[in-house]
């Protein structure tokens, strides 16, 4: 045994001699990771990401990027004799010839979906709790980014098979390179190389999924996971937590055992939801004819929104000396998603500008303590997800008997109506948790005991809250709205006003404005005394 | 001492109502039963005679208050001359006719009439005038088309409205073309021919007799293939995709982050 130990010890030492590192090792090794299961979103992302490395190199070993046309001769009897390319024939022989092919195209596709949805709903925990502020900044910016790559690799990869399905979501995709205002027919060419289809698409498709966008998101993720260890985790608020700790365990060995454990879980589900659920029938769609298309043509869910700001813009277009302007595609497919990635990249300079807060935080915000972001966040996911419900506005149609142009214009109005309604229901429900928060610190929890006194009234009993949901409560950082600048100077001269500070101090009045300020450490101390009083008189009568 | 049973002392009990009601209700049935099955042997008798003037007597009790005394149409329903045999089978065997409502389009459902009637119909309304006759056995045999070529035609001109596996899709106004999963190679072959509420009539130039029997061979070669890969997810295509991805998968998924998160303490 100390043999052995010694032998270790030898190899680790020769190692460290020739390669360095003991000192990273042991820092990395000791690194304190907290406990919640919402960080787990991230790392269900991350081991996504893996799954889709490991089962996108499998696939790669028999799909053929060509556009060559042949003529099918594999197992799948409903397409026998038909003329389609070399890229969509691999793929139905991934599906039916290949020895665990089906499977793994579909655990491909599984983990694709996962990928996109931990990545946003990762994207939301941050979001909810203030994770992006500083020093984060740049990080959320590196996950905006992983995120919208995300979306086109996701999107290329539909794009490969060649069925009908992907090639309908390509000749869109050419559409709105042709709605590029000027520029679009030769952007387009340039892309397919001549006249769509072509012969080139399909190859240089291939590139971009399986090396292009996955080598800049591996190192875009290799940055993003070392700036979370550098900057180390944030955590909830909590007792014995404040911004300088970490409360948690060390990296090495729970932690890792955790994380480990947890990767073998998602590669487990994606693999069960891979072998109990058709994904992408591409032999049901058939080949890519530029004049066939299915009904209910849909893209994946990540590119829903999109399709859906596309069948809900009215049609409007015109020609403007000798170029055509198709609003109709390049608002809801170039200039909205513009729009919406810039906020998102930008958010947390939005915010840190508008509130003045330029203090860095590792302490996470409870979601009701910071009621505008909130708000503005469950405004943004309902502007979202109207696109999304309008992306399968025909299989809605058809699935509850409804008529399309109902749907239609009922979406078009709730878009710019359902947001605001949100924003409006959702502060108002923080700003209710806020101050149900402070009665509880005052006056203590309802216990449900009934009490009636001697002359007959009826009381509840209230109990002091636990310290750790006080130490919880007690987190909340009470932000005052910046101050208007002063409209005169001393001498009741006019100053001049600069309109940014005054956009600036409105801004901070929209975020802070109505916060219920926490109570003081002498109303609670007055509060305490008051509950045991009460406990008292409550034993009082008892006697 | 036995007491005296009497019906007046019955007529009190306080079961009473029961017994009362459970033997009018049988009564009722057995009545009703009877009835109707005199009612069908009469039918049936009728149908073997001449079965233009049987579908004559059906077409004035169920069809003409909407579509005519002599089958030329009201406010309520299209003149059915020159419509065609074709027409009339495909609509009343799929069920759609009669109407349980007026509504925007007829919904397939279980057949009002039996076959002998349907073929009744058929005949009398054929008499309004020319139109396409019911396809013969020989017409809808698509044993050795070319089910390849089949789906290929299928989605030039069927899958655009029907969806890529006949699931159906919308239409405009709630206008819908439905699921076909259920229709026969017949009732395929006349929607083709007679072009039933929204859809097109695809003539003879626009798919051949033998093209049309290669889109039957592929809709009916998709309902045999076992569906590859695990459960279809209603063949809708991505959006029940997706759906099962973020309610089953992600609730799995988080579920066991936070059994994780539990056991770690």
């Amino acid at each position: 045994m100390s043999v052995k130990q010694s032998r270790k010890a030898r190899a680790l030492n020769w190692a460290d001699d020739r390669f360095g590192g003991a000192g990273i090792l042991r820092t990395a090794m000791n690194k304190v990771f907290p406990d919640h299961w919402s960080f787990m979103l991230g790392e269900i992302a991350l081991y996504s990401f893996v799954i889709l490395l490991i089962s996108g190199t499998y696939l790669s070993f028999f799909f053929v990027p060509s556009m060559t046309e042949i003529v099918y001769n594999g197992s799948y009897v409903p397409l026998k004799g038909v003329k389609m390319t070399e890229a969509y024939a691999s793929t139905l022989d991934i599906s039916f010839d290949v020895r665990g092919g089906l499977l793994m195209r579909q655990i491909h596709h599984w983990a694709a979906l996962f990928f996109l949805i931990a990545m946003t709903v990762h994207m939301l925990r941050i979001f909810f709790t203030g994770a992006f502020r500083r020093p984060r900044e740049v990080n959320w910016v590196i996950g905006s980014l992983l995120l919208i790559l995300g979306i086109v690799e996701g999107f290329a990869g539909y794009g490969l098979p060649d069925d009908l399905l992907s090639g309908t979501g390509l000749r869109i995709t050419e559409g709105i390179m042709l709605a590029i205002p000027v520029v679009g027919s030769w952007v387009s060419s340039l892309v397919f190389g001549g006249e769509f289809p072509g012969t080139e698409f399909i190859p240089r498709l291939y590139i971009v999924h399986v090396l292009l966008i996955p080598g800049i998101m591996l190192a875009l993720i290799a940055v993003h996971v070392l700036l979370v260890a550098f900057h180390k985790h944030t955590q909830f608020p909590g007792p014995g937590r404040t911004e300088k700790n970490v409360v948690g365990y060390p990296l090495m060995p729970v932690y890792m055992a955790k994380a480990g454990g947890f990767f073998f879980i998602v590669f487990g589900v994606t693999v069960f939801m891979a072998a109990i659920a058709t994904i992408n029938p591409v032999w049901m769609f058939g080949p890519y004819v530029p004049n066939a298309v299915g009904a209910g043509s849909q893209p994946d869910w990540y590119m829903g929104f999109l399709d859906g700001s596309t069948r809900i813009m009215p049609a409007i277009e015109f020609t403007l000396i000798n170029y055509t302007l198709s609003l109709n595609l390049l608002i809801p497919t170039l200039v909205l998603p513009g729009i919406m990635f810039t906020l998102l990249i930008f958010y947390p300079w939005i915010e840190a500008w508008a509130t003045g807060d330029k203090r860095e935080h590792h302490l996470l915000d409870r979601p009701r303590n910071a009621p505008t972001r909130t708000a503005l966040g469950v405004m943004a996911l309902t502007f979202y997800g109207i696109l999304w419900i309008s992306g399968g506005n025909d299989i809605i149609a058809v699935a509850f008997g409804l008529s399309i142009n109902a749907i239609t214009w009922t979406l078009r109005f709730g878009l710019f109506i359902l947001p605001a309604i949100a924003f409006v229901i959702t502060k108002r429900i923080c700003l209710a948790l806020q101050r149900r928060d402070r009665d509880k610190l005052l006056h203590g929890r309802e216990t449900g005991q009934i009490l009636r006194l001697p002359h007959g009234e009826f009381i509840e009993i209230h109990a002091p809250i636990s310290e750790k949901e006080k130490a919880k409560i007690l987190s909340k950082v009470d932000i005052e709205p910046l101050a208007l600048p002063p409209a005169t100077d001393r001498d009741g001269v006019a100053v001049p006003q600069s309109f940014r500070k005054r956009l600036q101090a409105k801004v901070s009045h929209f975020y802070f404005g109505d916060n219920v300020p926490k109570p003081s450490a002498a109303e609670i101390e007055a509060a305490e005394h008051h509950l045991q009083e009460i406990a008292e008189n409550v034993e009082a009568p008892s006697h | 001492m036995t007491k005296e049973i009497t019906l007046r002392k019955l007529r009190g009990h306080k079961h009473a109502h029961l017994v009362v009601i459970t033997f009018s209700l049988l009564f009722v049935a057995i009545i009703w039963t009877a009835l109707s099955t005199q009612m069908q042997t009469a039918k049936a008798a009728v149908s073997t005679e001449t079965s233009v003037q049987f579908g004559k007597s059906l077409f004035a009790e169920g069809c003409s208050s909407c579509h005519g005394l002599q089958g030329e149409g009201t406010t309520d329903g299209p003149s059915l001359i020159g419509v065609g045999a074709a027409a009339v089978d495909f609509q009343v065997s799929s069920g759609r006719m009669p109407m349980a409502t007026q509504g925007i389009q007829a919904m397939r459902k279980d057949p009002v009439y039996s076959e002998e009637e349907i073929a009744a119909l058929a005949a009398y309304v054929a008499t309004f005038g020319p139109g396409p006759a019911i396809p013969t056995d020989e017409q809808i045999d698509y044993t050795g088309a070319d089910i390849g070529l089949g789906g290929e035609l299928f989605r030039v001109n069927c899958a655009q409205c029907h969806n890529f596996a006949g699931q159906g899709g919308a239409l405009t106004e709630g206008k819908y073309a439905p699921n076909i999963d259920l229709a026969t190679p017949r009732q395929i072959y006349e929607a083709m021919i007679t072009g039933p509420q929204n859809m097109p009539v695809f003539s003879e130039e626009s798919l051949t007799p033998d093209e049309k029997r290669a889109i039957i061979a592929y809709i009916m070669a998709l309902r045999e293939v076992p569906n590859a890969g695990g459960l279809d997810l209603g063949r809708y295509g991505p959006v029940t995709e997706g759906l099962f991805a973020w309610t089953f998968g992600l609730g799995i998924l988080i579920a066991l982050a936070i059994w994780i998160g539990i056991k770690a303490k």
